[in-house]
């Protein structure tokens, strides 16, 4: 057979098995990312079926998949959204950072991936992913809850973190320097610092330029942007997916509405190309080794993500039901933590055992996040009645 | 009445109030613009009992229907310094006499001495109704008159 019709058919198979595995999980009532990955894993390095001759296809779509889901992310958000949640749960953000990111740095240096290791790591156990979040929030009708702005206002600090994290990592990911480094984070904190500006004071400008009443025109404006911005901030070391991220909080008002519209469907079916992708160059053997850190870091930021929603709930006068909500909401970690784990993976410069560990552990945590969510408060009720029946007797 | 207005990052606004009874009642408005109705617990005003979504048309009905009371508040309160008049909001019963004839078949001022200031359809409101414009049941029409007006016309309206 051509060459060609080895790749239709390697590639209609690879996205024919995604849609029933997303049927499944849309089924059951889980993010379909997990079954992403598995699916990824099934195929591929160490897998079932080996997929040949699609590779450079399904790599470049992957790198696509990325830069989609951080403008998509960043059209999520305005300018004055940003700003006013920056200024509203920083201090939570902080307390975010510090109990999150810990338990995966402490991993990182325990396993002898060094400190580079240590802070990929770290930005894997902190990022909560907003995607499957806001869409338990909506299911279980709890957007109309006093806690839900307080996890959201988690969220989008998080999501800015992302936007001065991903830089550093990037270039310590390349081996620059120490200064090096620095000068990436100065790149970052300055090209995020004017993309806020320019987008409070002139976001219809930039929004204009890409929008068109012509959705054909429109679509490749935006995506051609997009990827010229990442392919730019890629060059300056800052990471293609900040760049596309900083993309989507400048394009702003309806054309940021329509241009997500517009997206959705693309960013679903490259981001699910790039879950596949990750899970491809993971061998499934690999993963039993690290099953046990895993599991033990899955326990211990469960933990730590329901003490920081229960913190910030608190701060804002929630009382413990609405605390305990808010904590079970963040628990979920997904497409985040495996775009942090790729980069790593890409670069070659962290142990490949990162990859394999990652995997595991958003595998449980993309399942435990929305069950954690639903159970917390049949949960509670039941804690409350124990307290009570013991309090009476 | 304090509405408290939140912004959902992302998402939307919600704006809500808390009421006598010690519920919130309010709106969350999306970016899209779609409207979702929230009512909180009764015994966690943190979490809400329901969410009901409702299209631009639905949420227009459910603030007249909300409203009308109110316009006739309003009106009560300007005609409250002439003596011996006051408002009314008088049901037009489905298959009553006037179901279906224009508001200059009725006579109503003629008869009674009292005007209809407003009709009250499908929760929006027309002000002022011209003598062509035709009743439906369940029309809500807002009278204007003295007591014993506002009586027979509420006879005449009711098909008794």
């Amino acid at each position: 057979m051509h060459s060609t019709t080895i790749a239709l058919i390697q590639l209609g198979a690879v996205f024919f098995g995604l849609g029933l595995l997303g049927r499944i999980a849309w089924k059951i009532g889980v993010s379909p990312i997990p079954l992403y990955l598995i699916g990824g894993l099934a195929f591929g390095h160490g897998g079932l079926v080996p997929l040949n001759g699609i590779d450079e296809f399904t790599h470049l779509a992957s790198e696509i998949g990325v830069v989609l889901l951080l403008l998509l992310l960043g059209l999520e958000y305005s300018a004055a959204e940003l700003v006013t949640g920056l200024k509203r749960s920083w201090t939570a953000g902080l307390v975010d950072i510090a109990l999150n990111a810990t338990p995966g740095a402490i991993a990182g240096l325990l396993l002898g991936w060094g400190p580079v290791g240590a802070l990929a790591m770290a930005g894997v156990t902190y990022i909560s992913s907003s995607g499957i979040i806001a869409k338990v929030l909506g299911d279980l009708g709890r957007l109309g809850n006093r806690e839900t702005p307080v996890v959201l206002s988690v969220l989008v600090f998080e999501d800015l973190a992302m936007a001065v994290y991903l830089p550093i990592l990037t270039a310590l990911l390349a081996g620059v320097s120490f200064l090096g480094g620095l000068t990436a984070v100065g790149i970052s904190l300055l090209a995020i610092t004017v993309v806020l500006v320019i987008a409070l004071r002139f976001g219809k400008y930039v929004s204009a330029v890409v929008d068109s009443p012509d959705p054909e025109v429109f679509l490749l404006k935006l995506l051609g942007s997009a990827l010229l911005i990442a392919g730019l901030a890629s060059e300056l070391q800052v990471s293609a997916a900040v760049g596309a991220f900083l993309l989507g909080i400048a394009i702003s008002g309806s054309t940021a509405e329509n241009a997500t519209r517009i997206l959705e469907p693309l960013r679903d079916l490259f981001a699910a190309m790039f879950f596949v992708v990750f899970g491809l160059n993971t061998d499934p053997a690999s993963i039993p080794p690290v099953l046990g850190a895993a599991v033990a870091l899955a326990v211990i930021t469960t933990a730590t993500k329901v003490a920081t929603g229960w913190w910030a709930a608190k701060r804002q006068g929630i009382s413990n039901l609405g605390r305990a909500r808010a904590g079970a909401a963040l628990v979920a970690r997904g497409e985040f933590s495996i775009v942090i784990a790729g980069l790593t993976v890409a670069s070659g410069a962290v142990d490949g055992k990162l990859a394999a560990l990652a995997t595991a552990y958003v595998l449980l945590m993309a399942v435990l996040g929305p069950v954690a969510a639903r159970v917390v408060e049949p949960l509670a009720h039941a804690v409350r009645k124990r307290r009570d029946a013991t309090a009476a007797a | 009445m304090n509405v408290e207005v939140t912004p959902l990052p992302g998402i939307g606004t919600r704006q809500d109030f808390m009421i006598r009874s010690g519920r919130r009642v309010g709106v969350i408005t999306y970016r899209d613009g779609k409207f979702e109705l929230i009512v909180s617990k009764q015994h966690d005003p943190d979490a809400c009992t329901a969410s009901i979504p409702l299209s631009p048309e639905e949420a227009g009905t459910l603030a007249g229907l909300l409203g009308a009371p109110q316009l006739v508040a309003h009106l009560r309160n300007e005609h409250s310094d002439v003596t011996g008049i006051s408002t009314k909001q008088l049901p037009v019963v489905p298959g009553s006499e006037f179901d279906g004839r224009t508001l200059g078949d009725t006579a109503l001022r003629t008869r009674t001495g009292a005007s209809v200031v407003a009709v009250v359809r499908g929760g929006t409101v027309h002000p002022s109704p011209r003598p062509d414009f035709v009743f439906a049941g369940g029309d809500l029409v807002v009278v204007v008159g003295t007591a014993e007006g506002l009586d027979s016309a509420a006879d005449i309206l009711g098909g008794a």
